[in-house]
């Protein structure tokens, strides 16, 4: 255990250095940065001079030194737009966009198990044919284009509908997207403080009230996927030989169903569920935009708009943390649960 | 009354294209502590009938007629929560690949102490120890640790032991082993099998083998079916079948083992291949393979072109012949006339 912690803390160091290694190249391509820290009328002469200070007239790899040992303190400069150390604005921003993802996984993790199983369980089900029907719009659709419809239907309000006012459930589908206002669409409300810069949705009824659509909209492509994903490899190991003994060991089907099959599908799930966090990370952009949700990716996009530098570079290594710490803890979880995975080099 | 009895079993796939008979009218019987063996090629229905004893085979099959009566309970229609009490604990299976029957993700103890507490109410600890007993008597080597270790762990060999352990988990009355050493190397083949009739054996347990080996048919059983296309076409005793065969296509079985071939020359095998079910021949489903359609005078006996043969007695054994019939009769023919 230990072993394999050493070694993927290596692997990490590896991929952080090469990432930097980009983010720092980013920094000097990508446009002038003194001319984003003084105005026009500023001489020639004094930007030269300013050049000459900042140190940017130096060789690449000296200027890299520079930024690596700063880096490696969490020092990634000041950013332009806010005038505060970088590391501080990301960190305010984080909670936001980590909050938006936990409720997103969450959301999936609570319906694509549930829906694929069931919907391998019983593939001629009107259910199950039902799920795949709308799966398969749910990944057609891009995120934005989900999340404006949500906003439309869910905050807005339509005037018409296809449902009859005079049922029960018809008047109560009816209440919820015509209303306007019913749904918040518009940042996270009033978040509760929890410690530093730290101010949690999950406290109050209010909150999660503020995260449904976000992290509905958020979930519409990654949900269908793994509700795909589940039940493809759930149908598949149904089919095998050990399911089949089991049945002639004369197992329940629940136990042959949750525990013999599930646990064989869950593998390769969640192998793709590690990688598909880091992307949820980066699908925050739109889904932040469309809500202006106050985390980290509406913060890049208006870093990028903006051309702050320092922001940009900050943004692409924590994100890149993240990549890297989620993806040692998806390997931990599954050597875990696959036996024939050996995390240390414990002889067979 | 035999302990298990199947009669005109009749076992179908439903498919786009229309029904496919896997089985047609299988017939047969055993006793407490009888072996018995199946024999044919492949795609035979050896397989099908095996499963189907327990209603496991998988949709699109379905058991189409027939009975099945196991201990005056008949298991055809049974609900399969009823079922679930008679598998694994009554009668219990052995698949033919060890590589593939254990689930990959769970150890050795758990697929072993599940099995036991499906069946009776019995605390986990008392459940390890019948495991344990149970793979001490396959002559695993350090049963203890085996009961932690996952199936990638232990030999094809040693995983086929730990099969047949569970198979004998509940002390059954019949085990359906599915050419449980096929996927075995040779020289372990023959281990398995020993261990697997020893044990038999030993508990009085009957066994269903299936296999196409005729040497181990002949060595373990005591009865056997020949099967081909999804019927039965010669049963009896395993000597009397082995040392007398009376079907054309079980003479061509016995002809095709390579002790019958005189060295050096080619190996003797059955001309053509086994009929696709679902396109069966008219009559009997041998006859286009069968060289004795023709009578040895050079007349040709229609009979085998147009009617699906019955059962007829010889000796102990019964064939599903219309040369054998025929001959039977000639026998017969002098007796009969004598009185008229």
């Amino acid at each position: 255990m230990i072993a394999f912690l050493i070694k993927r803390l290596f692997h990490a160091l590896l991929v952080m250095f090469v990432i930097s290694i980009i983010a720092f190249s980013i920094q000097d391509n990508l446009g002038d940065p003194i001319q984003q820290m003084v105005g026009q009328s500023v001489p020639e002469s004094e930007r030269e001079a300013l050049r000459e200070e900042l140190g940017l007239n130096d060789p690449f790899l000296v200027q890299y030194l520079r930024f690596a040992k700063n880096a490696v303190q969490l020092d990634f400069g000041y950013s332009y737009i806010f005038n505060e150390p970088t590391t501080e604005v990301v960190l305010r921003h984080l909670p936001a966009t980590l909050e938006l993802v936990a409720a997103t996984t969450l959301l999936i993790v609570l319906l694509s198990v549930p829906i694929g199983v069931y919907s391998a369980i019983k593939p001629r089900a009107l259910l199950s044919r039902f799920f795949m029907g709308v799966s398969i719009v749910g990944i057609s659709i891009p995120v934005f284009l989900t999340a404006i419809v949500l906003i439309q239907l869910f905050a807005i309000g339509v005037t018409w509908t296809p449902f009859p006012a005079d049922t029960g459930w018809g008047s109560w589908l009816n209440d919820l997207i015509t209303t306007e206002g019913g749904m918040p669409a518009y940042g996270r409300g009033d978040p509760v403080h929890v410690f530093g810069t730290w101010y949690t949705n999950f406290a109050s009824t209010d909150g999660l009230v503020y995260l449904v659509l976000p992290a509905i909209s958020l979930a519409s492509i990654m949900l269908p996927l793994f509700i795909r994903l589940i039940r493809a490899e759930m149908l598949e190991v149904l089919q095998s030989e050990y399911v089949k003994f089991a049945r002639a060991k004369g197992i329940s089907l629940r136990r042959i169903y949750f525990l013999h099959a599930l646990k064989n599908t869950m593998l390769p799930v969640i192998t793709v569920g590690g990688v598909q966090i880091g992307t949820l990370v980066a699908y925050t952009i739109l889904t932040e935009t469309v809500f202006q949700w106050p985390g980290m990716g509406l913060m890049f996009l208006n870093a990028i708009n903006r051309s702050d530098i320092p922001l940009i570079v900050t943004y692409l290594m924590i994100v890149g943390l993240i990549f890297v710490i989620t993806n040692t803890l998806v390997d931990l979880i599954y050597g875990l649960v696959n036996p024939t995975v050996k995390l240390t080099g414990k002889p067979a | 009354m035999s302990l298990l009895e199947v009669n005109n079993l009749d076992v179908r796939f439903a498919l786009r294209r229309g029904d496919v008979k896997a089985l047609r009218d299988v017939s047969f019987s055993l006793d407490r502590g009888e072996r018995l063996g199946i024999v044919g090629e492949s795609g035979a229905g050896k397989s099908v009938a095996a499963f189907t004893l327990l209603n496991l085979i998988a949709r699109p099959g379905y058991i189409a007629g027939g009975s099945i009566r196991f201990d005056g309970q008949e298991l055809t229609g049974m609900s399969d929560r009823a079922l679930r009490r008679i598998r694994g604990n009554r009668i219990s299976m052995i698949f033919q690949d060890p590589m593939m029957t254990l689930n990959p993700v769970l150890s050795i103890g758990e697929q072993m102490v599940e099995c036991l507490k499906a069946h009776r109410r019995i605390g986990s600890r008392e459940a390890r120890a019948i495991a344990l007993r149970k793979l001490e008597q396959v002559h695993i080597p350090s049963p203890e640790a085996r009961l932690d270790q996952y199936p990638h762990e232990l030999s094809g060999g040693m995983r086929q032991r730990v099969i047949i352990a569970i198979a004998l988990l509940l002390d059954p009355d019949i085990i359906i082993a599915d050419e449980p050493t096929t996927a075995l190397d040779v020289t372990i083949q023959a281990e398995i099998m020993d261990l697997l009739l020893e044990l038999c054996e030993k508990h009085n347990v009957g066994l269903i083998l299936i296999t196409h080996d005729l040497g181990v048919v002949s060595q373990v059983t005591q009865r056997m079916l020949v099967m081909y296309a999804g019927r039965v076409i010669e049963q009896g005793p395993t000597r009397e079948i082995i040392n007398d065969p009376q079907h054309p296509y079980t003479q061509g079985l016995m002809n095709a083992l390579p002790q019958m071939a005189t060295p050096g020359s080619r190996l003797n095998q059955i001309p053509g291949s086994m009929p696709s079910l679902d396109n069966l021949p008219s009559g009997c489903a041998f006859h286009p393979r069968c060289g004795f359609v023709t009578r040895p005078d050079g007349s040709e006996r229609s009979a085998c072109r147009t009617r699906v043969p019955e059962f007829v007695a010889s000796g102990n054994c019964r064939v599903a012949c219309h040369m054998v019939a025929e001959m039977l009769d000639q026998e017969r023919i002098p007796a009969e006339e004598t009185p008229r």
